[in-house]
């Protein structure tokens, strides 16, 4: 018997320890982390197809030098700044970072904008083909970052809820993480319609 | 015993439709999803029933054969909601494809927008790309469309799909699409043992057994399911209440292994009552691949 109520209580206390938050402020850390993975391959998807893109709409879109030179200058800028982990927590990095992936998402989104002039550029399949896939990372990108704001939504909620805001105070020392907004100037995403 | 029985069963009841009002509370969004009726859910009617049905028995043939799960929407409008917006939230909501595989397809048709996205799920981004989704759109559904030729539209662009998704998947792969996120084999197997073991200690004592369900209910419910603020509350109810028809079960049964499943039982109750909306590792998931298109 008394046994038994030895493993019972055991039980209880291990229940009790779980519950404190100790391991699920690391797991929801985890996923913030997870999720920033996944915007930053869909920004390095994203710059990874303006290469491309600029070569097509060159070829047909000489008048364009200044438009296309801005989406290459802010490629450039948006793809030398990367952030740690640790940078998830810092505003000003994330601001930075913020700013530039903005410059290049607006530079882009003029870019297609001006494109509308050239109407044997919109007939190329492969600016099409192009097209579709701008658009889709573009989509990608703001479901990665949905999600990612929802991951840091739940745990910067965690870290100040009681019991867990102690085990974070006094054991784990977590700090809160920063949200990945849209940029104003960015809101509008290249969308072409025909 | 009967009739007192009889009444806290009704009280139980009570708490558990509180309990699901509670949790099912979600904000309201501009255009609801509508719900999953078969592969082709044709809500705008622009298909003929002859197509939809054979649309229906084609899809239904490949998901068995390949496990690859396409679904075919279409609605009215759009309601002002983007198009990606909905769509995501559609397949957010219906979890098309088998769990894991991430290997569904919906195809969204908004008749009055004259929109239509391809959503890939995130198993079948290799094949099914945003570039041969969009080739898809351009090349082979939008031309019938602008035809009006609906009907002809549809058919192609799913054979179309089919044709890139084949063999990417195969039936072996198919899983049970009702599986839920938390594995319940071993939630149930560690609460009955659990339970028999608190419940031998608790058949004696019924306001402790209360006051144990009341803890370990929203216990379970915030570590298990992720549960928190009035759910969490209901659910403390729900286990007090339990934890007192458990004790009383246990000691009309002499404590030991039934009293202990009562228990058991109660606690899972109330756990697994707050879950249906907590659970969302049911099928496949999305992260946005695709295309979009207009006709």
């Amino acid at each position: 018997m008394k046994r038994i109520i030895n493993f019972g209580v055991l039980l209880i206390v291990a229940l009790f320890l779980s519950s404190c938050g100790y391991n699920s402020l690391q797991t929801q850390e985890e996923t913030v982390f997870k999720a920033w993975a996944d915007i930053e391959a869909t920004l390095q998807r994203r710059a990874d197809l303006i290469p491309n893109l600029v070569a097509t709409v060159k070829g047909y879109a000489q008048h364009e030098q200044e438009t296309l030179q801005k989406v290459v200058e802010a490629r450039a800028k948006a793809t030398s700044v990367q952030l740690s982990p640790a940078d998830l927590s810092n505003p000003a990095a994330m601001q930075q970072f913020r700013a530039n992936q903005g410059e290049l998402s607006s530079a882009l989104s003029r870019l297609m904008v001006v494109v509308e002039k050239y109407p044997d550029l919109k007939a190329n399949q492969n600016f099409l083909d192009l097209q579709n896939q701008l658009e889709g990372t573009e989509n990608r990108i703001n479901v990665a970052r949905q999600r990612y704001n929802e991951a840091v939504e739940l745990f910067n909620g965690s870290i100040r809820k009681f019991p867990a805001s102690l085990t974070n105070k006094f054991l784990l020392h977590l700090v809160k993480k920063e949200y990945f907004k849209a940029d104003e100037a960015a809101k509008a995403v290249p969308k072409v319609t025909f | 015993m009967g009739n007192n029985f009889l009444i806290k069963k009704r009280i139980f009841g009570l708490f558990l439709t509180l309990a699901l009002v509670f949790l099912y509370t979600q904000p309201v969004l501009a255009l609801e999803v509508p719900p999953l009726k078969g592969r082709v859910n044709d809500y705008a009617g622009i298909l003929a029933p002859a197509t939809a049905r054979q649309l229906e028995d084609v899809l239904q043939k490949f998901e068995t054969a390949e496990s690859t799960q396409i679904v075919l929407l279409t609605v009215p409008s759009l309601e002002g909601t983007s198009l990606e917006d909905f769509s995501l939230r559609v397949v957010e909501a219906w979890k098309l494809g088998q769990k894991k595989l991430d290997n569904g397809t919906l195809l969204l048709i908004a008749k009055n927008d004259r929109k239509l996205r391809i959503e890939v799920g995130y198993g079948l981004e290799g094949k099914l790309t945003d570039l041969v989704s969009g080739r898809i759109i351009r090349d082979i559904i939008t031309p019938r469309f602008k035809e009006g030729n609906f009907d002809q539209g549809v058919i192609d662009g799913i054979a179309a799909i089919m044709a890139v998704a084949k063999g990417e998947f195969t039936a072996a792969n198919t899983q049970s699409r009702h599986n839920s996120g938390a594995d319940p084999g071993a939630i149930i197997i560690f609460l009955l043992v659990l339970f028999s073991v608190l419940g031998r200690i608790l058949a004696r004592a019924p306001w402790l057994a209360a006051g144990a369900g009341a803890i370990f209910a929203p216990v379970f419910g915030a570590i298990i399911l992720g549960l928190g603020g009035l759910g969490l509350l209901a659910l403390a109810l729900l286990g007090f209440i339990f934890g007192l028809i458990a004790a009383r079960i246990a000691s009309a049964a002499g404590g030991g292994f039934f009293g202990g499943f009562g228990g058991g039982m109660g606690g899972f109750g109330g756990g697994s009552s707050g879950g249906f909306s907590g659970f969302s590792g049911v099928g496949g998931s999305f992260g946005g691949g695709g295309a979009s298109g207009s006709w």
